[in-house]
């Protein structure tokens, strides 16, 4: 069992939680996952590892399903069943030069470890991260302190630039030589930047997130075609050269159990409206 | 009929295969001709006694029976149930050729299940050595290899990425050919030795090399869970399944149980399994069991089929619909599979194993209507620690090269189990894992020696 030695809501319908892993918590770097199990009945889900201190990790996660929605009522001192980790490849942190860091959603999730590293190796870096608006915009303190230069971008506009990430990743595209990117978020954002950056010919590397189950290499849910070959993203990345990656078919991919997830949901809420909260 | 009828088992995962009496058990062993040089041993893996243990139970002595079982086979429960024992001990019966072989599977079956009844003594160890080996992967390889390992004094401590231990066994093999609490059983009799389990890590990743080389020894048994795909198009359609993902979103999540447990999976309205095999055996049976119309499709003809006899029988009785000398050459579907494309083979002239060749018969095209498709063509040995050692000699699939006792290319790494072998079965992992903690134990004893 693994302890929750801390939990919050961070922002709209976004919550986080510090994990005791000290198996996670002892070789984690940046660009890895965890997956987790909440109880004997859960499913296997995968979360980024988004900050690591002393025996801990911290997961933060947007809610969309059962799972998540399970995380988000867990308080200090609850346990989850199963924690594994640290799970895929850590990100290719190198002394490339000038480096931005794009983020966008719950994914800003796994930015600042990245930021931090690139910082470390010796790079410039420029993060960008953005959100649908203010209310849903996570992690922007932290990543002022792991950043050189921190851009911020929402939809609507209600912080920070309006537009998207994108918007602001092609103006630092066009004013200055930037040397690698990464980008993690929404596929759809992830697919975005990788036309964006494409004709620029800049390496980009996106944190994909295909539907796992073992997160060990063992049973190719997480498959995805990647230069016309299929790669595993829990074991082969889940990074990868974003010029490479088929998109759309992983986005085809992520729809494969959506009847099953509402129908799932609403039961957990059903049966949690019945028991009354918790 | 000592199986389950077909109607009632096709609901449930229960065993379907309800085991001897003991008067049946009694009486079948009773036929045993107690041969002066029994075939049936030389066809057994691992040698037990087999002739010795049969007379016992002909004579009701169920306890010495065990005892002869167990001096060569610590897993009895799993090996009577999974072993293919047609090409192995009962395969050699002399019995089998006027008549039915002895069931020689069904009575170790028979045994362990009778002391599995009964409070067993957890064996003795040996006293400490102080010295400490890590057993990578909690399969059959690793659970012997920790369990010889322990009582030779050694302290183990195991590594398993997954969140139960028992690797195939628990993962893949359904419950109605091995109850999960047979699993369980064993892994607690071997962690009452004093094994260390480390769940939910990965190798590699959860525990680096370098710390895996502070033990004294490291044993890798990572088993061969690699899923093969077919490379042909359509394959990353919502709803293509490897055996691997169907088998463990349903075993060892539950998936059947959904939403009841929340792991979901596919329930197709009409399902196609790809491969003749063992694995795909079992995915189609759990398929029939999610309701669902199934058909096996396999390049080669029905004799050819590798998996198991008793259990392609099990199949057809539960309704699978086997199309042989047919072959996949696309699957169809928008986002969803809806269709297979598969063309018709001829069997050529013989390969050097005696198979046939099979060859595409030209216009031979054919579609199947499926919403469904699970890939259960093999699987390679699992790369990811092993490509991590540095040295470690591979053979071209990816297997880890070792010599007959187990021993890597890389001093003080032992492997064994289908990470050696590729996909193989349970009683040759375990009578490897078996040989290799042997040798392992020698060299750790032998340090001590000329310490
Ligand atoms: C490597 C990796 C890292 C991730 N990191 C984060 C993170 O840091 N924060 C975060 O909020 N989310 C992250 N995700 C996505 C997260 O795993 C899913 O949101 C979660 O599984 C949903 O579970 P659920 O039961 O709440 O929702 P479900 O009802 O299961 O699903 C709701 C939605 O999530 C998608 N989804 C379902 N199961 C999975 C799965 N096993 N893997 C991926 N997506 C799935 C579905 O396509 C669907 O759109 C990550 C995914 C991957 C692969
Ligand atoms: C569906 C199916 C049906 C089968 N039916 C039969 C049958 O009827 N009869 C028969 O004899 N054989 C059968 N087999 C084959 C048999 O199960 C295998 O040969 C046997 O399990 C191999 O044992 P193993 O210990 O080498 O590996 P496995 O059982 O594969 O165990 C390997 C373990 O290592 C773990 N692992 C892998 N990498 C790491 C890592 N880096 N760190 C930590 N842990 C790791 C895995 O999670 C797994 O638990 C079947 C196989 C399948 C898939
Ligand atoms: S272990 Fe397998 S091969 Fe050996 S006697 Fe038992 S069933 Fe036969
Ligand atoms: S070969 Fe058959 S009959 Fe002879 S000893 Fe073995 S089991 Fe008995
Ligand atoms: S999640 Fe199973 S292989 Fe990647």
């Amino acid at each position: 069992m693994f302890r929750i030695q801390k939990a919050a809501r961070v922002a709209e319908n976004i919550f986080e939680i510090w994990v005791r892993a000290p198996h996670v918590a002892r070789n984690a770097k940046a660009g890895q996952f965890v997956v987790i199990r909440v109880d004997e009945r859960g499913e296997r889900i995968p979360l980024t590892i988004s900050a690591v201190e002393q025996d801990s990790v911290r997961l933060i996660f947007q809610v969309v399903g059962k799972t998540t929605e399970q995380l988000s009522r867990l308080v200090e001192g609850d346990e989850i069943r199963d924690v594994a980790g640290p799970l895929g490849r850590p990100s290719a942190i190198e002394r490339y030069g000038t480096v931005a860091v794009v983020g966008g959603g719950v994914g800003v999730a796994g930015a600042p470890m990245i930021a931090k590293a690139a910082m470390e190796a010796g790079n410039h870096v420029i993060g960008i991260i953005g959100a649908r608006s203010r209310g849903f915009l996570i992690l922007r303190n932290e990543m002022e302190g792991c950043c050189h230069e921190l851009h911020v971008a929402t939809d609507d506009g209600s912080y920070g630039a309006h537009g998207f990430v994108t918007d602001i990743l092609k103006g630092e595209l066009n004013r200055r030589e930037i040397d690698c990117i990464w980008a993690i978020g929404p596929t759809i954002m992830m697919k975005a930047v990788a036309s964006l950056t494409r004709p620029y010919g800049v390496r980009t590397f996106v944190s994909l997130n295909p539907i796992m189950v073992d997160g060990t290499g063992m049973c190719g849910s997480c498959r995805v075609t990647v230069g016309g070959e299929t790669r595993f993203a829990c074991v082969d990345g889940p990074e990868f050269d974003a010029h490479r990656v088929d998109f759309d078919e992983l986005m085809t991919r992520l729809r494969t159990y959506h009847r099953e997830e509402k129908e799932a949901l609403l039961l957990f809420r059903e049966c949690a409206a019945r028991e009354g909260g918790r | 009929m000592r199986d389950r009828p077909v109607e009632e088992r096709i609901k449930d995962f229960d065993e379907v295969d309800r085991g001897l009496s003991l008067e049946e058990a009694m009486a079948e062993a009773e036929r045993c001709l107690q041969c002066k040089k029994p075939m049936c041993v030389s066809g057994c893996p691992i040698g037990i006694d087999i002739p010795e243990f049969v007379r016992a139970v002909a004579e009701g002595e169920i306890d010495e029976a065990a005892r002869i079982i167990e001096a060569a086979n610590m897993l009895p429960a799993i090996c009577g149930r999974v072993c293919p024992q047609e090409v192995q001990c009962e395969g050699e019966c002399v019995l089998g050729r006027k008549e039915a072989p002895l069931a020689i599977g069904q009575l170790e079956r028979f045994v362990a299940d009778e002391m599995r009844r009964k409070a067993r003594p957890v064996p003795k160890c040996k006293p400490p050595t102080g010295k400490s080996v890590a057993v990578i992967g909690s399969g059959p390889a690793g659970i012997v290899a920790a369990s010889e390992l322990a009582r030779a004094g050694h302290h183990v401590t195991i590594f398993e990425s997954l969140h139960e231990p028992g690797g195939v066994l628990m993962y893949g093999i359904p419950s109605f050919r091995l109850p999960k609490e047979i699993v369980r059983e064993e892994v607690s009799r071997v962690l009452a030795l004093g094994v260390d389990l480390r769940l939910n890590h990965l190798a590699g990743r959860s525990v680096t090399l370098e710390e895996l080389r502070q033990f004294d020894a490291v044993f890798i048994a990572t088993g061969a869970g690699l899923p093969r795909f077919l490379g042909i198009d359509g394959e990353n359609l919502c709803g293509v399944y490897s055996a691997n993902e169907f088998l463990t979103r349903v075993n060892l999540m539950h998936a059947d149980r959904f939403p009841e447990y929340d792991t979901p999976v596919k329930r197709g309205a009409r399902v196609a399994v790809i491969g003749g095999g063992n694995v795909a055996m079992d995915a189609a049976r759990v398929s029939i069991r999610l309701g669902s119309k199934v058909y096996l499709i396999y390049r080669r003809r029905e004799e050819d089929l590798p998996a198991r006899k008793a259990e392609i029988e099990r199949a057809r009785e539960e309704g699978v619909e086997f199309i042989t000398c047919a072959n996949p050459v696309r699957i169809i579907g928008d986002e969803w599979v809806n269709g297979i494309e598969c063309v018709r083979m001829e069997m050529c002239e013989l390969d050097k194993s005696g198979r046939p060749v099979p060859r595409t018969i030209e216009g031979s095209r054919f579609m199947l209507d499926v919403d469904a498709v699970i890939v259960a063509i093999g699987q390679g040995p699992n790369p990811l620690f092993a490509g991590m050692i540095p040295d470690l000699r591979r053979g071209k699939e990816g297997t880890i090269e070792v010599d007959g006792d187990g021993q890597s290319s890389v001093p003080k790494f032992f492997a064994a189990g289908d990470i050696t072998t590729g996909a193989a079965t349970v009683i040759l992992a375990m009578g490897a894992a078996k040989k290799a903690a042997a040798s392992l134990d020698r060299m750790l004893s032998g340090d001590e020696a000329t310490a």
